[in-house]
């Protein structure tokens, strides 16, 4: 059940109508008989529904550090100047 | 290189003759070598758009792993065939991560018996072979007959599934924890935490930069979580598509 509310939608749409979702219910239904046969299939299900929630979950964590951390990337040269004090000169031709 | 802004406002899968085609828009979806996309299973396909969809303003491809690992399968940029892929994959073995020791500190000395020995045995009854542990730096000692198991087990796989296998090993640093993973005996937050074991030591005792011990952690994570889903998607029999496949 956690599963499909990390499964953020773009458009707003409620997680039960996106594809993924409606994919991984369908295979659970199919699946809810037990019999020693499918008892395999369950478990090997379960272990793709919990991989799946690792990899959503993680994806979404490393994008939210790496925005956090890696986002905003070098300073300019006027902003490093600006940490010290400093001011760049203004070059009307610019650099020599 | 500047982003790439998100171009497209409906992603949607559809069925062609060569497998399942990712829908941008109108456009269909083409490989980095300009090939079109196209994957032997619709779960797969789903969980590739659910990827496109989930992008916001930007495309952040480095959070986009199933679709990555998609365009090696479709690409093959290091073109090796199937016997090269799997020796590169048993070659781990003779380096792999849980069978390297070390004898200090006692403390990890321990952690690294109590926690890689269960697994290591696992994998010598499962696949009915000696592979043992190290401290010494030229690492184990494995049998050839060992080597030759693991490739005769690998050959059964398709050519998908094993990039997607050879992928996770080149992750975890060991093939033991991902034939653990492949054979459902761990989770991949417990094969994640067992191949870093290590560095979570070392930071207990001597703590980390949080952000950054997260910032890996969540990745090796993500690219194990999307690379063993990629194999056991490539190779179910229910949903594949086996005649689309190539080996």
């Amino acid at each position: 059940r956690a599963d499909p509310r990390h499964a953020s939608d773009r458009a707003g749409r409620p997680y039960r109508e996106t594809p993924a979702y409606q994919h991984i219910v369908a295979a659970f239904r199919a699946h809810r008989v037990t019999s020693e046969k499918l008892c395999r299939a369950r478990q090997e299900l379960h272990f793709q529904a919990a991989t799946y929630l690792c990899l959503l979950r993680s994806v979404r964590q490393h994008a939210a550090l790496h925005r956090e951390y890696h986002g905003r990337g070098e300073r300019s040269p006027e902003e490093v100047a600006g940490l010290v004090g400093f001011r760049l000169p203004q070059q009307p031709g610019g650099k020599g | 290189p500047p982003e790439r802004k998100r171009f497209y406002q409906n992603v949607s899968i559809s069925q062609g003759e060569g497998g399942f085609e990712i829908n941008l828009d109108h456009r269909k979806l083409k490989t980095p070598q300009a090939k079109l996309f196209t994957v032997p299973s619709e779960a797969l396909a789903i969980a590739v758009a659910t990827e496109w969809d989930s992008q916001k303003d930007t495309i952040k491809f480095y959070t986009m792993h199933l679709t990555t690992l998609c365009n090696t399968a479709l690409d093959n940029p290091t073109q090796r065939n199937k016997m090269q892929l799997i020796r590169a994959a048993v070659k781990f073995l003779e380096t792999d991560t849980i069978c390297y020791r070390v004898e200090e500190p006692a403390a990890l000395a321990e952690l690294q018996k109590n926690e890689w020995d269960p697994v290591v045995a696992w994998a010598e009854k499962r696949y009915n072979v000696a592979i043992g542990s190290s401290t010494s730096i030229l690492g184990p000692n494995i049998p050839a007959s060992t080597k030759e198991t693991f490739v005769s087990h690998l050959a059964s796989y398709n050519m998908w599934a094993l990039q997607g296998i050879e992928y996770v090993i080149t992750q975890l640093k060991s093939l033991i924890l991902s034939m653990g993973l492949i054979d459902r005996h761990i989770t991949v937050e417990k094969a994640v935490l067992l191949s870093r074991l290590e560095e979570e030591y070392q930071i207990q005792r001597w703590g980390s930069v949080e952000w950054a011990h997260d910032y890996d952690l969540c990745e090796l994570c993500a690219r194990t979580a999307a690379g063993t889903l990629f194999v056991h998607l490539c190779s179910e029999s229910s949903t594949v598509k086996h005649k689309l496949l190539q080996d």
